[in-house]
């Protein structure tokens, strides 16, 4: 059942279910600050070529791999085969299975190809990878990707980097009823709201990047959406009241004077 | 020889192997992936696989990302 017990993805136990990228940020610093105060203990990294002037700072120096499971991701790929050729890029630079499977299909709005990302998820499924694909918020895409062996389905809530928030909570809510394996919710977040209510939904996790980095405080933004993900997260095992029409008086009548 | 290294041409010495050209790079200690021609070399080749004039070498590392 979702969002009950530890969050487990692949055998991975994460106590965080807040995700957070490494992109965007205005210095790698920040970055490492924000990361900290996020409480996430899996960050996505991408896979690109190496700068070959050493006496840059790189990425890596401000991430604790003690600490933080990296998850690669496949973005900027826009084939199946791209995507199985990054995913096994990343699998030799950083010696584990993980991939965040993306395969774009426009440069626009950044759709997923789901054609391509179905394909990609079987290569790599046979092949020994914990595939986390990133998909639309279609639950029968999510179940051909369950089906096909992915260890998470990662719907959209919105356009990556749009910061329109969960767009279609109706068919989040479906894909979770679908889906047994982890449902994160990657992308689309621009604010704390989103998140939890992505989690009040009863998501697994919530991945998120632009709406940390983005923000006019990164590491203010970062505590915020931990605070997000986690207050969603209770709301969700608390169990909402259901809406109603009219008011249901919180204060009893009895004993007023007459 | 001449190689392609990450798209640039590069002079290195012939009969250079992986293991020496990341040396050379001084890029043995970090976490990469290297890819010959197209074809991902794993680790425990870096000591064999010989670069032939011409390959094109792609050496990738983890970079900020989403």
């Amino acid at each position: 059942m979702h969002g009950h017990g530890p969050l487990k993805i692949g055998g991975i136990e994460l106590h965080s279910r807040l995700i957070v990228g490494t992109g965007k940020y205005p210095d790698f610093p920040t970055m490492q600050k924000a990361l900290e105060a996020s409480g996430t203990d899996m960050v996505t990294v991408a896979v690109r070529r190496v700068n070959l002037d050493r006496t840059q700072e790189s990425l890596l120096d401000y991430i604790d791999l003690k600490r933080y499971t990296l998850l690669p991701n496949t973005a900027g790929c826009y084939s199946a085969d791209e995507a199985v050729k990054y995913s096994r890029l990343a699998r030799e630079v950083g010696m584990s299975n993980l991939v965040k499977l993306e395969v774009i299909g426009d440069q626009r709005t950044l759709f997923p190809d789901n054609e391509e990302l179905l394909k990609a998820t079987k290569i790599l499924v046979k092949d020994g990878f914990i595939v986390m694909p990133y998909t639309n918020d279609d639950p029968i895409m999510a179940k051909k990707l369950e089906d096909a062996g992915a260890a998470a389905v990662m719907p959209l809530g919105a356009p990556i980097g749009s910061g329109l928030g969960i767009r279609n909570p109706h068919n989040i809510a479906i894909i979770l009823q679908m889906i047994q394996v982890p449902i994160i919710v990657d992308a689309g977040v621009g604010t704390a709201s989103d998140a939890a209510i992505a989690m009040e939904l009863g998501a697994d996790g919530v991945l998120m990047n632009t709406a940390i980095a983005g923000a006019k405080d990164p590491v203010k933004m970062a505590e915020a959406m931990r605070k997000a993900v986690e207050a969603g997260h209770l709301a969700y095992l608390a169990g909402r009241i259901p809406k109603k029409s009219y008011a249901s008086a919180s204060t009893t009548m009895e004993g007023m004077i007459e | 020889m001449e190689i392609t290294l990450n798209g640039k041409l590069r002079e290195v010495t012939v009969n250079t192997t992986v293991t020496r050209l990341l040396e050379e790079l001084k890029l043995h200690q970090l976490r990469v992936a290297v890819q010959v021609n197209l074809d991902i070399i794993k680790r425990d080749r870096y000591e064999t696989v010989e670069l032939k004039p011409g390959d094109k070498v792609e050496v990738l590392t983890f970079m900020a990302g989403g």
